[in-house]
């Protein structure tokens, strides 16, 4: 604070053309950082990701906007393949323990993570998670983000895939006007199939618009409701499962997914044209 | 608003400088940030002077740096500069993959205090 005037460090003042009233202080100097903002984030993603695959534990990141319907997704889900898949629930959302309470309900363990003012979650809250549940060996932990269609784009939890789930309600022309979260994400589920009717959306048009954005994102169509669709959900959702692949496959897979992400942040450093 | 969070971990790095390289206040922060990275220039600005209130960096100065976002077009392969993510290939329209613009960096500090002398950086 300056000794003088008591105010702290305003713009420099130049007083009748003379030296400028520098409050005192030394001549700065520079200091080179380099320093990623991400990069702590990402150092807790690795650290999720290496755990989920000592675990062979396959984790989904399910990011949208408020009401897409997340959580009746999961419920639908969990419902079908309890027993024949071991899965948990991660479950964020700023208040309550409600989304949580609903995916219990199914009988499937859920932690819930409630982010107070953060509007996504973020890879160190989720490793944190971790730690106060059993990871379901050899099957799915869905990681249930905050109803947000930007906030969450950034930040990478450790999950192997994200699956964006837009409801038909929410309107054809999502991709373009939120085009960070849909170029990142690995599947987009189009949800409430069954309110098409009442609406005005096209589904061929939404689907472009996502595909210009990432062409090789997975798409399906189906209502967590009626269950119409469902079946292509849970197909992709066992096939990528590591229940049924061999251990020499599943360490393939995860060096695959290894070599997917070295290359991913080889491209994010500009050191890869492709 | 992520800025929030992002305003937080730009405080973490220079409190984390400060100690490492032995400086008292922060006057300017130099931020490289892509104009495709996901994030609003002023309400990261305002996040910053939230955030940074009675700190070192208290009325530092976020100065921002935009170097201009490359793409390549993915059906032609043609490369040009993005102004946004869905910015078409100005040769043929296709969809553009991305070759730079999501950088989010704090590059270098102008800094103040302490010894230089004592950096452990050498």
């Amino acid at each position: 604070m300056c000794t003088t005037c008591g105010c702290d460090d305003h713009s420099p003042l130049r007083i009748d053309g003379g030296p400028l009233h520098s409050h005192g202080q030394e001549q700065t100097r520079s200091v080179p950082v380099e320093a990623d903002l991400l990069a702590r984030n990402d150092a807790h993603a690795r650290a999720n990701r290496e755990r989920f695959d000592s675990s062979r534990v396959r984790a989904l990141n399910l990011v949208s906007s408020p009401g897409s319907g997340k959580t009746a997704l999961l419920v639908a889900t969990l419902e079908r393949l309890s027993g024949e898949i071991p899965m948990a629930v991660i479950e964020g959302d700023q208040e309550t323990q409600r989304d949580a309470d609903r995916i219990r309900a199914t009988g499937v363990a859920a932690v819930q993570i409630n982010t107070g003012k953060a509007c996504h979650l973020d890879a160190h809250g989720v490793g944190h998670a971790c730690e106060h549940m059993n990871l379901p060996k050899g099957g799915l932990l869905f990681i249930e983000n905050v109803g947000n269609l930007v906030c969450p784009a950034a930040f990478d939890l450790g999950a192997h895939q994200r699956v964006l789930v837009l409801s038909v309600t929410e309107g054809d022309d999502k991709p373009f006007k939120y085009p960070d979260m849909f170029r990142t994400a690995d599947a987009l589920v189009i949800n409430k199939l069954d309110l098409l009717p009442h609406v005005d959306f096209d589904l061929a048009a939404c689907e472009a618009q996502a595909r210009r954005l990432n062409p090789d994102m997975v798409v399906f169509r189906l209502s967590a409701r009626t269950g119409e669709g469902l079946e292509d959900w849970m197909d992709w959702l066992r096939a990528h499962g590591h229940q049924t692949g061999s251990v020499e496959e599943d360490e393939l897979e995860t060096l695959r997914r290894r070599v997917a992400e070295l290359e991913a942040r080889l491209q994010r450093a500009g050191l890869m044209s492709s | 608003m992520h800025e929030v969070s992002l305003a937080r971990e730009i405080l973490r790095i220079l409190q984390q400088q400060a100690r490492e390289r032995g400086f008292e206040r922060v006057h300017r922060v130099h931020l490289e940030l892509g104009p495709l990275s996901c994030v609003d220039p002023e309400a990261l600005a305002f996040a910053f002077g939230a955030v940074s209130a009675g700190t070192l960096a208290r009325g530092a100065h976020l100065e921002l740096h935009r170097p201009p976002a490359r793409g390549a077009c993915r059906l032609c392969g043609c490369g040009y500069t993005m102004d946004s993510l869905v910015t078409p290939c100005p040769r043929c329209g296709g969809p553009g993959r991305i070759l730079s613009g999501l950088e989010m960096r704090v590059r270098d500090l102008e800094v103040s205090g302490g010894d230089p002398g004592t950096s452990r950086e050498g």
